[in-house]
């Protein structure tokens, strides 16, 4: 599904701020695989998420999709294979714009766009459908301007966009990190949801062990731009978050420096 | 008086093609496009050029409009492809044009004095259907001035309507959602495969294909083109926009496409009742399209700032007399 081969990256090269960000990173992802990946603050998880979504383009190595080299097209064609949620709930919406005009640019994703309109009857007949299905009644708000949900309700709705046209892989940059903790949950438990309904393939960032203990069938750890942890199936089900920590001391001899990766 | 009034809602008609232009470069795709000054006179100059040399009049407006769209695409292309930043790509399209302007004229200034324009030849056309003396008769009853002939008015109520419904459609299609999200949120929108560098440079090119045609058309009424007469132009467009915003707000794209239209009828009248006043000179209207852009975006703001004032001392006042009642 998700094949990247040989990454290296580096910010800055031959100058005293030279950062490896990658560094020679193999990543394989089967079709349906729901990947959870932790790491302290620089290790190289967004600028993964970056490498695939062709936000960034790597020094050298190979990224392929569905088995096709993606790692020269621009970014706006890679997308048409990528879903993405961000981080910041205002990222993945338009404000200014209304739920079902921004459901309908969510919906011409993997279609050409044309000169007919982007809202009909059917399509909003199909856009209450899939809003229902988020149980907080944005489903009566069609026509509201997205600018005026709160950032839990903007959150579930860039969710929602970004997986009802089922891309080949789901993008989730820790997603709910900036969201309160019941609205945490909401879209954590959204996200399984979502993502066994469609079994969508999933690569998601996460600063909250917890969370990446929770989700997904597997997990890895990145430190300085390389994966040095990964566990799947069985043993991943039976990790502790300290079971994760003492690993990381026995592969880098130092201690796992996030406090807010433990808190988080 | 009520002549250069009806003078003034004739070329605001015209203007408010203008204006939408402005709107789609500066609302919807928030990209202040100065190429606007330039690209005015582009299509005056082309419209002009055409029909001196003996195109139909009608062929000569779509000419001129294909001219400002080729021209806004290049500034499209300076600032995506070149990297250059919004403004500066505006203004260094704006001043190439200059010289292209003069270029396609030849001479600074052309009069079509001896040439049929289009309004002349849609006045030849609208002496036949009588609906002026109708009109005038209705008007002589209450005692004004007779205009010499309704058919401007009324074919360009209708052309700039027109262009009004076609923007309203284009702006709801799957493409125009796409611009609009262009303006709103560059990375959501790529992020649902959208090319959003070809998005920009279609979208200038509408933008300035609309400012363009009614660049021709303003040379066609006026009967002449000027290399000078885009100067101030991106600004009377903001002003149109603004005031029409302000007045007649923007819950929907119908509402402010409307709003703009309107906007920029009443700057024409604001300016001819200005220029009425004893000591302004035509030279003044710059200085009067600036304060009125002033004072659209700054009134809006105070009253909304006076009324929340009102509000919380009313609040206050509510609490106290609670308290008061309570102790």
């Amino acid at each position: 599904m998700l094949d990247m081969q040989n990454i290296m990256l580096t910010f800055n090269e031959d100058t005293p701020d030279e950062k490896k960000a990658l560094q020679r990173l193999n990543l394989h992802m089967h079709e349906g695989d729901f990947v959870t990946v932790i790491g302290s603050n620089g290790a190289g998880k967004s600028t993964l998420m970056n490498v695939i979504s062709g936000n960034l383009i790597p020094d050298a190595g190979n990224v392929l999709i569905d088995g096709k080299e993606v790692v020269h097209l621009p970014e706006y064609k890679r997308s048409a294979y990528i879903g993405r949620v961000f981080q910041d709930p205002m990222a993945g919406t338009a404000p200014s714009m209304t739920i079902e005009e921004n459901l309908a640019m969510a919906y011409s994703r993997n279609k050409k766009r044309t000169l007919t309109f982007g809202v009909n009857k059917k399509r909003r007949e199909l856009f209450v459908e899939y809003l229902k299905t988020l149980h907080i009644g944005l489903e009566d708000r069609l026509t509201a301007k997205v600018g005026l949900l709160s950032g839990g309700e903007r959150q579930a709705l860039s969710l929602l966009m970004a997986t009802f046209t089922e891309p080949s892989i789901l993008l989730l940059d820790e997603h709910t990190a900036a969201l309160d903790p019941s609205r945490a949950e909401l879209i954590t438990n959204l996200t399984k949801e979502i993502v066994d309904k469609f079994s969508l393939t999933t690569l998601m960032v996460t600063h909250n062990m917890q969370q990446a203990l929770d989700l997904g069938n597997r997990l890895i750890m990145m430190d300085k731009g390389q994966i040095i942890f990964e566990a799947s199936g069985e043993d991943k089900s039976k990790l502790t978050i300290s079971d994760l920590m003492a690993e990381f001391q026995r592969i880098r001899g130092t201690q796992f420096e996030s406090d807010r990766a433990v808190l988080g | 008086m009520f002549l250069s009034l009806f003078g003034a809602v004739e070329s605001g008609m015209i203007y408010a093609i203008m204006a939408l232009g402005v709107y789609l470069s500066f609302r919807v795709l928030d990209f202040p496009d100065l190429t606007v000054d330039g690209s005015f006179v582009t299509g005056a100059a082309v419209g002009t050029i055409s029909i001196m040399n003996g195109v139909p009049p009608i062929l000569a407006i779509v000419l001129a409009a294909l001219a400002g769209f080729i021209a806004g695409c290049i500034t499209g292309i300076l600032h995506t492809k070149g990297k250059i930043n919004p403004l500066l790509s505006g203004i260094l399209m704006m001043i190439a044009l200059y010289s292209i302007n003069l270029r396609i004229m030849g001479q600074p200034t052309l009069s079509m004095l001896n040439e049929t324009t289009f309004f002349i030849q849609l006045q030849d056309l609208w002496a036949s259907t009588g609906i002026d003396t109708l009109l005038n008769n209705m008007l002589g009853a209450i005692g004004l001035d007779l205009p010499s002939t309704w058919s401007i008015l009324i074919v360009m109520l209708i052309v700039t309507l027109l262009i009004k419904f076609l923007t309203d459609f284009y702006l709801k299609t799957e493409v125009g959602l796409a611009l609009r999200a262009t303006g709103d949120n560059k990375r959501m929108i790529r992020s649902f495969s959208a090319n959003t560098d070809m998005l920009i440079i279609t979208g200038l090119g509408i933008s300035n294909a609309l400012v363009a045609l009614a660049g021709g058309l303003i040379a066609q009424y006026g009967g002449f083109a000027d290399a000078g007469m885009g100067i101030g132009m991106i600004i009377i467009g903001l002003a149109s926009v603004i005031i029409g915003e302000a007045l007649f707000g923007t819950k929907s794209i119908a509402r402010t496409t409307i709003a703009v239209i309107f906007g920029a009828i009443i700057y024409r009248i604001v300016v001819t009742l200005a220029l009425q006043v004893g000591f302004l000179e035509a030279g003044d209207m710059k200085l009067i399209t600036a304060l009125l852009v002033i004072i659209a975006l700054v009134a809006p703001k105070t009253m909304q700032a006076q009324r929340e004032k009102k509000r919380r001392s009313r609040k206050r006042r509510e609490l106290e007399q609670q308290q008061a009642e309570g102790a």
